[in-house]
């Protein structure tokens, strides 16, 4: 099965992370990473989602179905910048620190904290490459290790703004009553 | 109207604003401010105190479907609110409007486990169309406003609103001037222009049209438009199980219900048909039986409002994402003039005789036209009865419950108008048509409510009956179609369980001495020659009746596509 890259916008309001969540659970999808923060619109948050299936079109329209979520787009074959961040706790005793120090500088990552026997490395870039700095300093020892999710971003001009998604907002749908 | 309201003010302000009348509920500690409250408002806001939140649950649904209007019930926290949990259920299923009001703990306990605390907005969500936890008493009028609108707008459904009792209790000058937001929540109406011609192109094409009906049409109000389509057309109308009621079944190009109990006609002509368009139904598993053998030769056009209904389940040619009404009227509006339709005519023509012929074929059978022999009560019989005096005595409304019983009626009653044909198809929830009734009962005084309903099913739900007294409702009569077992699943242990009656055999009370000491006049018929008697008598009496008609006990309804089979091999007997 495929791993799909899904961006949303949500209203930012109690329960909605819930909502997205327990909607997806509940189809028995698979999510693998789920990433949430406030986006650049007052009162809009944007998540980024990745998740495993077949069809990928039911799940788009059914997050449409939360009366919390204004966008949703499956970015997967789109020109994205995606990211994520991991910090990696590794074990290293004075002797093999010169190595790894080398290792970091080559991945572009940095190490944000020494201890008598750890480091920790920050590790920011594409989800794959810090997939390949994990593989290559797991014969050190990881001792504790936090990921981000992954984070994206379709590129260029033709984006996902929540700017132009809120114009109207605010007005009334017309009830069906008013239609019967 | 610059005054201080409390909160519990506000919120019978907020549902008189919106056209609510009456509220089926009941009352417990953290809700009782709104009960404090309720009482001056008391000309404007009918309050009826059912036996079982779920009953008042159910009673709001069957008030909503028969109106078209809202259904309003209410719990206090805890258990008040788990009760009313299944109604909630039903509603999402059947995209029935319904606001769930609940009390809840103060909020400085909120979290706490204090007494009577259930996360009941966690527990709903999944069964919610949307969901709502208020603590201040500044945000009631707006949050109960928007929930109100939710719950009646786009795909209608439910929606529960849980207030915190110092929300209600405290005061505030309310304000009413404000605009949802709501950026995420903007139904779709109208219909695609392109599509809607792509539609006609196909239709105008077609050798085999087919339409189907389902419930979107009724909640839209869309029969008139649906008939003058299908009279313009003469392409032959098929309406689901919720569809029923929105296509009169004595119309010519009417040809009855498909699905699992549909008929071997219907069925058939949606296997060979070439079009089909279907309105406002969301093609249920009931009515596909196993999807991927469903219409092998039809191009199919979906009409809904819920755009993740569209390619669900079915492969979909043209998908029209709109409200039925809007829809049939531009379908119309793009319909070539008759001369052009000459050959779209003369195919339908064709077509639909070769769907009669088949009807021919099986109609004795299906029907239950012919007698078995010794049987005193066979149910047909209960419903040839009950047919009869509902045609002759007009104005009625019918709430079933769920099983065999439940099927007949949908098989064997003659329906013509929307909204008189009330059951709970998607959740299939036994217990909800005496409550239902209720709600029913109360929406349209001047009509004859009826609850059909299994011996099972009325068990579940069936104190109800003390409130139709308590609130003086005479409308209302009951049928039990009594067989002395969950007869739809003692159907299904015999056809395919060897017979292993496990866990079906019934027993009950006299539920006529029941009906009694509730009040009620109670009858019990045995025999197919009393029948007709008995319902001039349910009739002739000026208050509510039950019937228990003691049936014939191991009959099945026929004819029936077994589980995740093709709904073209159907078994009769
Ligand atoms: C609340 C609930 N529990 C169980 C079922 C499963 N079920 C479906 S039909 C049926 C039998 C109903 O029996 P009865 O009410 O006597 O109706 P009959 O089929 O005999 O007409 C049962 C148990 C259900 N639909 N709803
Ligand atoms: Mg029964």
């Amino acid at each position: 099965m495929k791993k799909h890259t899904i961006v949303a916008l949500v209203q930012d309001r109690p329960g909605v992370l819930s909502r997205v969540v327990g909607l997806i659970r509940r189809r028995g999808y698979n999510i693998e990473s789920l990433a949430v923060g406030h986006s650049e619109a007052a009162g809009i948050s944007r998540l980024t989602i990745v998740i495993e299936w077949h069809d990928v079109e039911q799940v788009v329209k059914q997050l449409y179905r939360l009366i919390d979520v204004v966008k949703v787009s499956d970015v997967t074959e789109d020109q994205t910048v995606e990211r994520e961040m991991a910090l990696l706790k590794i074990h290293a005793p004075a002797a093999k620190r010169p190595e790894i120090v080398a290792l970091t500088d080559v991945f572009d990552a940095k190490i944000v904290d020494v201890g008598t026997s750890t480091m920790v490395i920050e590790m920011t870039g594409s989800p794959s490459k810090v997939q390949n700095l994990i593989d290559v300093v797991r014969p050190y020892g990881i001792k504790e290790m936090m990921r981000t999710g992954r984070i994206a971003m379709v590129r260029g001009a033709r984006g996902h703004g929540a700017d132009d998604v809120l114009e109207g907002a605010g007005q009334a749908a017309v009830p069906s009553a008013a239609l019967n | 109207m610059s005054e201080k309201r409390t909160g519990a003010q506000i919120m019978c302000e907020v549902l008189i604003r919106n056209g609510v009348d009456v509220m089926f509920g009941i009352p417990g500690g953290a809700i009782m401010p709104f009960y404090y409250a309720m009482w001056e408002y008391r000309d404007q806001l009918r309050h009826v105190l059912c036996r079982h939140e779920q009953g008042g649950g159910h009673a709001a649904e069957g008030y909503a479907r028969a109106t078209g209007k809202i259904g309003v019930c209410i719990g206090t926290s805890g258990p008040g609110a788990t009760n009313l949990v299944t109604a909630i259920a039903d509603a999402m299923m059947d995209s029935t409007p319904l606001l769930a009001i609940t009390g809840q703990v103060g909020s400085h306990v909120l979290g706490k486990d204090a007494f009577q605390e259930t996360d009941i907005t966690g527990i709903t969500m999944p069964i919610t169309k949307h969901n709502y936890l208020v603590k201040r008493v500044e945000d009631i009028a707006y949050t109960m406003s928007e929930a109100i609108h939710v719950a009646t707008t786009g795909r209608p459904g439910p929606v529960l609103i849980d207030i915190t009792k110092d929300a209600m209790v405290a005061a505030t000058v309310p304000t009413w001037e404000f605009a949802f937001d709501l950026p995420g929540y903007k139904p779709t109406y109208q219909g695609n222009r392109r599509q809607v011609r792509e539609a006609i192109r196909l239709l105008t094409q077609a050798r085999k049209p087919l339409v189907m009906a389902g419930n979107g049409v009724i909640m839209a109000g869309a029969s008139d438009d649906l008939r003058e389509f299908a009279e313009r057309t003469r392409i032959p109308v098929i309406t689901t199980l919720h569809g029923i009621g929105s296509f009169p079944e004595d119309h010519p190009l009417s040809i009855g219900m498909p699905g699992m109990h549909g008929w071997v006609h219907v069925n058939r002509a949606i296997q060979e048909c070439d079009v089909l368009l279907n309105i406002g139904g969301r093609f249920d598993d009931r009515v596909t039986g196993k999807a991927s053998t469903f219409a092998p030769n039809a191009r199919i056009i979906h009409v809904d409002i819920d755009p993740s209904e569209i390619g669900k389940n079915v492969r979909v040619a043209v998908p029209i994402v709109g409200d039925a009404r809007l829809v049939l009227r531009d379908l119309l509006a793009e319909l070539p003039d008759r001369d052009a339709l000459g050959s779209l005519h003369s195919a339908a023509s064709d077509w639909m005789e070769h769907i009669r012929e088949m009807q021919d074929r099986h109609q004795q059978k299906q029907q239950y036209l012919v007698r078995p022999d010794g049987m005193l009560l066979p149910p047909h019989d209960v419903y040839r009865g009950l047919t009869a005096a509902l045609n002759s005595r007009g104005n009625y409304r019918v709430c079933t419950d769920v099983g065999q019983h439940q099927m007949w009626a949908a098989q064997l009653i003659d329906w013509h108008r929307p909204r008189t044909h009330i059951t709970s198809g998607g959740a299939g929830t036994m217990g909800f048509a005496v409550p239902a009734a209720l709600g029913v009962a109360i929406a349209h005084p001047g009509d004859t409510v009826w609850a059909v309903c299994g011996d099972g099913g009325f068990q579940m739900t069936n104190q109800e009956m003390a409130t139709v007294v308590q609130e003086g409702i005479r409308n209302i009569k009951i049928a039990i179609i009594n067989n002395g077992y969950l007869g739809m699943v003692r159907q299904w242990q015999e056809l395919f369980e060897n017979k292993r009656y496990s866990g079906t055999p019934l027993s009950g009370p006299n539920f006529a001495m029941l009906a009694a000491a509730y009040g009620w006049k109670g009858l019990t018929i045995e025999r197919s020659e009393d029948v007709a008697a008995a319902i001039d008598e349910a009739y002739d009496t000026d208050g509510p009746v039950l019937i228990d008609f003691r049936v014939e006990r191991e009959v099945n309804v026929f004819p029936m596509v077994p589980q995740n089979k093709s709904i073209g091999e159907m078994i009769y007997e």
